[in-house]
Parts: structure tokens; C-alpha cells; sequence
């Protein structure tokens, strides 16, 4: 066995709790699990199934923590995990698995499969079995600051946009204030608008705010490839800085897997809870909606649906705040059948958009195209969402498909109809 | 040996032996399982009405928005013959009195001819999710030898005990001690195969309730 190998397994040995081991003796294999999941949906294959994609870390749970795995080990029935498979299961584990939690939703003896993913995922990386993809976007984190390579300047350069545009000066370091305001990558080079947006509506209800100049990545790849080490650098960035600063708040963009990190994952990652507390953009706004300071001048005339990102609604637990929001804004917001909690992912969540083989980029459109059905079922030209990956992905697909839907980010859309 | 004493093996001796690996069995499953423990998520929780351990292990008894429409047999076929299983373990009159014999309770049962039905729409709804299983091909990717092995220990109970009230193709002693048989070779199997999500169902809901719940999910 390589020391690699080795690595992985104990990584996954030291993962196995109560629930994966409740979870794995209650399978059934009834199959309903992938009737939720879009990527056996789309493709109609069986390996997608979301329970088959733990099938390493079921072998190593029933091997390691079971009596009679143990004898079948011992008298060679059962065999032992390999690298070759773990490299197979690659595809399973990351490609075709956005994290979306969806499958969790249906199984009904109750196992939540997507957290036993988050579980192998661990496993998968340190023994060398994460894509490249992820993995260069972790080391870009790791080495520069976040998964883009994005340094300072390059968010300077946005703050000093949104000032121009805005007329309101950005404070950067300043201690003492209400909220730390952090950004993921992708909003800085694709959707540089959410800041201004955001200075906007801080403004207009008297909030202040910093960014911080040492921690205004949110994401946090570590999360995605499955290392909880490295996410923990990653997101003790974020605490360090916060705490320093004495800042009330830390408020997460509308990035989900950002969400995830901050909020849920990285207090157990340091073992403790922060010193302030983290709010996502989304529950601030409904907030001041229902403070009534998100007062709209005028609303978004077009018919549009809403795509609730898996990290932030379905996961995340911001479940009552998007509705009432589109609301505000919208004349004519059509709720459709699967939302919610119910949503159907994007396709490319859980660090799947950092893949860029050939294959996962046909697996994604092939996934995509759940997503395509719920817009043209509604027979509307705009959709609506909050979390930067969900548009570059939608949009990715939208050119895929050839689509002439247009995609708004939520946030800005309310600054745009914002009351003066 | 003869019918009667082979009756009388399987009651007695055979019956003491079954239960005592099931109870001991169960035991160490649970245990097995359990105290691996899991640690404590210290990210303050979001609370939500209807978002808790207790809340899923019912929620998920009812099939979740558009699952019924898109896999009708798997929900249909198994709610039959689940309710078919707790009906006729636990109503019919001869099994009320073994379990008064074996714990001293004891509750009102339904007549047989009832019994006698709901034994045949069990069976088939059982036929039916078996043929299920070969057909569909998720399931079938899913199936090891463990689901088919299963399923028969299942299967077989239900069946002889029908035929022994039926006194269907052998003599209602012989048959009744091949039924008693079966049920022992039942309790023997299910510590350890997938029969035992009869007691695992309870935590994993209750898990991913607690789990998704501190997120302030309902799920
Ligand atoms: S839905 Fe649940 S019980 Fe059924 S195969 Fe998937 S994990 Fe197993
Ligand atoms: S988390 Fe989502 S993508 Fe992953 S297996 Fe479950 S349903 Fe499929």
C-alpha cells in the first residue's frame, strides 16, 4: 500500500462517526436517492446513484468498525480499498457531485448522503485522488489568497470603482465597525456590482462597514477538495482578522459555498465559536426590508423565477429571506414547482466548476440541462439568484444551450430599484 | 425424527436459541454502531419550527413533493408490504399469544380471514418489488447477494405461515414448524444484514433531522 494510500484511508477511518455508520446499516438500496440527484436524472447512468459514489467509504467503515467486515478482511472476502479505485471513484466523488444535498432530502431511511461526500472527501484528497482542477484552486488559496489568485490590488481596484460610482468612500481596516464585508473571487472579477451595490444599501440604512485588506476571500477551497487542515488556514484568515478588527458582524456574500464555510463549517474547524457572528447577505436585506428601509422606487417589470443556490437555501438554512426580497422588487416573480428547498443545483457547486476536463465540462452541460427544463417550463426569459458560482455556471450553460435567458444577481437587483 | 418432535425442536430449543442471537445480536449491532459517537457542532444553531431529530423520523415516513410520481412501485410496493409485515406480526391472534406467553402483553387481534388477506397482498406487493428490483436498473447496480438473501428470509415467513392456515401442500404441522423456522433463521440474519435498518431507520432519520436542523433546515 503507498504512504499516500495509507494516508487517505486513515483520514477516513478517523471520519467515520455514529451517523456515517447508522447511515451505511440502514441503506436499503431502494435507488430513490438518485431519482433526486441530477446528474443519474440527466444521464441516466447508474454509477451516478448518490449512494454508489461512497462506496469506498462504506468499505472502509464496514472493514474497520464492523465484526464481521473485520473477519471477512481477515479470510480475504472482502478487499481492501485501492488507489486504483479511489482514482475511479475521482469522477463519482467530485465531477459528478456538486454537494447539493438533494439526495438527503429523499432517502427514506434518513441518511444524508451528502455529508458522508463531505466525509470521503477528505479521504480522496490527501491520498492524491482530488482533480486537478480543485487542487490548483486550493493551492492558489493556500499560496496567494484565494482560488483565482486574486491579490489585494485587484480588490482595490473594485473598491475604488464602487467609490467612483457611488460617491461614498470604503473604509478598509477599520476597527470597531458593524460588519466585516468579505467577497468571493468570483464576484470581484465577474460581478464587481455586489459591492456597490451592497455600498448602497449600507448606506442608505446607516450600517457601517470594512473590508479587510488581509481577509477578503470567502471562499474556501480547502472545504471543496476535502481538507479540513487547509480549510482551517483558509478560514482563520477570516476569524483572525474579524476578531482583530472587534467588528460585530461578519457578513458573508452571496457566494453558498462561502456561506457554508464561514458560517457552519469553520467554527468546528478551530473548535470553538467566533467572537461575532456571521449573517449572509440575504438575511441582512430581509432584514431592512422588514425594517422597512429596502424601499423600492420602482419594480423589475418582466416575468422571472427564482434559483435558490443549494449552499445558501437548501443547505445553508437561508430559506424565508429570498421570496419576500424578489418580492420587493419584482412585479412578476413566478414560483416554480421544485424551489426552495427543492431546487435542482446549477451543476457545478462543491467545486465542480473548477474541474475543467473535457468530460466533467460535458457531464456539467449534460446536467444543466434540469435546470434549462425549469426555465423553459415557466416560459419566462429571466432568472434571478445569489451566489457568484450559480451565474458563472448558468451562464456557462446558457451559452451551451444557445439560451437568451437573462440572469440577474439579487443583491444588485435591489440596489438597482432602490429608493433614492 | 417425526413431525411432532420436529415441531416441538423448533418451538422450544430452536426458538431459544434464535431469539437469544437476535437480542444479543441487536445489542452488539447497536452498540457497534453507536459509540462511535460524533462531535459536538459548535457553530451556533439556527433555530426553525419543524427542524429536529424527532420532526425527520416522522417527516420521512411520507414520501417527499414528486418522488411518489417518479418511482410509484418503490413507495407504493413498500408501504404494502411494510403495513402487510407490522399487520400480521403483530394482530394475528397465534402470534399475540406467543409474545403474551414470551412477555406477558397482549392486545386485541383481527379475525383471520383479514389476516389471511392482507398475508396475500403482502406477498404480492413483495413479488412485486422483488420483480422490481430485477428491472429497474439503479436497483439492480445496488443489489448484492445480501438484497436477494434478504428479501427470500423475508419472503419466506410470510409465505409458509399463509400456507400452514391454508393447510396448502404439506401437512399444517410440518408446515407450521417450517414456518416457525423461518421466522427463527429471520431473527437470526437480521443483526446483520440490511434487515437491520429496522432499528437503524430510527437514528439515521433522527441524525439527519438534528444534523440539518442546527442549520435550521426541516428536512
Ligand atoms: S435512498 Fe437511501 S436507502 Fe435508498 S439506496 Fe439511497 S441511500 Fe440507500
Ligand atoms: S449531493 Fe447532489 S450531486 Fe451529490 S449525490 Fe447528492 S444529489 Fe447528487
Amino acid at each position: 500500500m503507498s504512504a499516500s494510500l495509507q494516508k487517505g484511508i486513515n483520514a477516513l477511518k478517523e471520519v467515520i462517526d455514529a451517523p456515517v455508520a447508522s447511515y451505511f446499516n440502514s441503506c436499503v438500496h431502494c435507488g430513490l436517492c438518485a431519482e433526486a440527484c441530477l446528474f443519474y436524472l440527466e444521464t441516466g447512468d447508474v454509477k451516478y446513484t448518490p449512494i454508489h459514489k461512497l462506496e469506498p467509504l462504506r468499505r472502509v467503515y464496514e472493514q474497520e468498525y464492523t465484526l464481521l467486515g473485520r473477519l471477512g478482511k481477515m479470510v480475504g472476502l472482502s478487499k481492501a480499498v485501492t488507489d486504483d479505485e479511489l482514482e475511479e471513484w475521482k469522477e463519482l466523488v467530485y465531477d459528478s457531485c456538486t454537494m447539493c444535498g438533494r439526495c438527503s432530502m429523499v432517502c427514506p431511511v434518513g441518511n444524508d448522503i451528502v455529508y458522508m461526500v463531505r466525509k470521503l472527501r477528505e479521504g480522496m484528497a490527501v491520498s492524491g485522488h482530488a482533480p486537478d482542477g480543485i487542487k490548483g484552486a486550493t493551492k492558489r488559496t493556500v499560496e496567494i489568497g484565494g482560488p483565482m489568485g486574486l491579490k489585494w490590488p485587484a480588490v482595490a481596484n473594485v473598491i475604488k470603482k464602487a467609490e467612483a460610482a457611488t460617491g461614498v468612500s470604503i473604509n478598509v481596516d477599520k476597527p470597531g465597525v458593524d460588519y466585516l464585508v468579505l467577497l468571493s473571487s468570483m464576484e470581484i472579477v465577474n460581478y464587481p456590482e455586489y459591492l456597490e451595490a451592497l455600498v448602497k444599501i449600507f448606506k442608505k440604512a446607516g450600517i457601517s462597514f470594512t473590508l479587510a485588506s488581509d481577509a477578503f476571500e470567502a471562499t474556501n477551497a480547502g472545504i471543496q477538495i476535502g481538507a479540513s487542515d487547509i480549510a482551517k488556514v483558509i478560514v482563520s484568515r477570516i476569524i483572525n482578522s474579524a476578531e482583530k478588527l472587534g467588528v460585530k458582524y461578519v457578513l458573508s456574500p452571496e457566494c453558498g459555498h462561502a456561506y457554508m464555510a464561514i458560517r457552519w463549517e469553520g467554527p468546528n474547524l478551530i473548535g470553538r465559536p467566533y467572537k461575532f457572528e456571521v449573517r449572509h447577505v440575504l438575511e441582512v436585506l430581509e432584514e431592512l426590508r422588514q425594517k422597512g428601509v429596502l424601499k423600492m422606487k420602482d419594480k423589475f417589470k418582466e416575468p422571472l423565477i427564482l434559483h435558490d443556490p443549494c449552499q445558501i437555501v437548501r443547505r445553508g438554512g437561508v430559506l424565508e429571506a429570498p421570496e419576500p426580497l424578489i418580492q420587493t422588487v419584482a412585479e412578476n416573480y413566478i414560483p416554480i414547482v421544485d424551489k426552495q428547498k427543492w431546487n435542482w443545483c446549477c451543476g457545478g457547486g462543491g467545486g465542480a466548476s473548477a474541474i475543467h476536463t473535457e468530460e466533467a465540462e460535458a457531464l456539467r452541460a449534460k446536467a444543466f440541462r434540469i435546470k434549462k427544463r425549469q426555465i423553459e417550463e415557466s416560459g419566462v426569459n429571466t432568472m434571478v439568484t445569489f451566489c457568484a458560482n450559480c451565474r458563472i455556471v448558468i451562464e456557462e450553460g446558457f451559452d451551451h444551450y444557445e439560451m437568451n435567458t437573462q440572469l440577474l444577481g439579487l443583491t444588485e437587483l435591489l440596489a438597482e430599484h432602490l429608493e433614492d | 425424527m417425526n413431525e411432532m418432535q420436529f415441531l416441538t425442536w423448533v418451538r422450544g430449543p430452536a426458538l431459544d436459541i434464535a431469539i437469544g442471537i437476535f437480542l444479543l445480536g441487536v445489542l452488539w449491532r447497536l452498540i457497534e454502531i453507536y459509540s462511535l459517537g460524533r462531535k459536538v457542532d459548535v457553530a451556533p444553531g439556527r433555530h426553525r419550527d419543524g427542524a429536529s431529530g424527532l420532526h425527520t423520523v416522522f417527516r420521512r415516513s411520507v414520501p417527499p413533493p414528486g418522488m411518489v410520481k417518479r418511482s410509484p412501485v418503490t413507495y407504493i410496493g413498500g408501504y404494502v408490504f411494510h403495513i402487510g409485515l407490522a399487520i400480521i406480526v403483530f394482530l394475528f391472534e397465534p402470534h399475540i399469544i406467543l409474545i403474551r406467553d414470551l412477555t406477558g402483553l397482549s392486545w386485541p387481534g383481527l379475525p383471520s380471514q383479514v389476516i389471511d388477506l392482507v398475508s396475500v397482498i403482502t406477498l404480492g406487493a413483495m413479488l412485486v418489488v422483488l420483480a422490481d428490483r430485477i428491472k429497474s436498473p439503479v436497483k439492480r447496480y445496488l443489489s448484492t447477494f445480501s438484497d436477494w438473501f434478504t428479501w427470500t428470509l423475508t419472503f419466506l415467513p410470510v409465505l409458509t405461515g399463509w400456507m400452514a392456515v391454508q393447510h396448502l401442500l404439506l401437512p399444517y404441522t410440518t408446515m407450521l414448524a417450517l414456518h416457525i423456522l423461518s421466522v427463527e433463521l429471520l431473527l437470526i440474519v437480521l443483526p446483520f444484514t440490511k434487515l437491520f435498518h429496522a432499528f437503524t431507520v430510527f437514528g439515521s432519520r433522527w441524525y439527519l433531522g438534528k444534523i440539518n436542523g442546527h442549520r435550521g433546515v426541516p428536512v
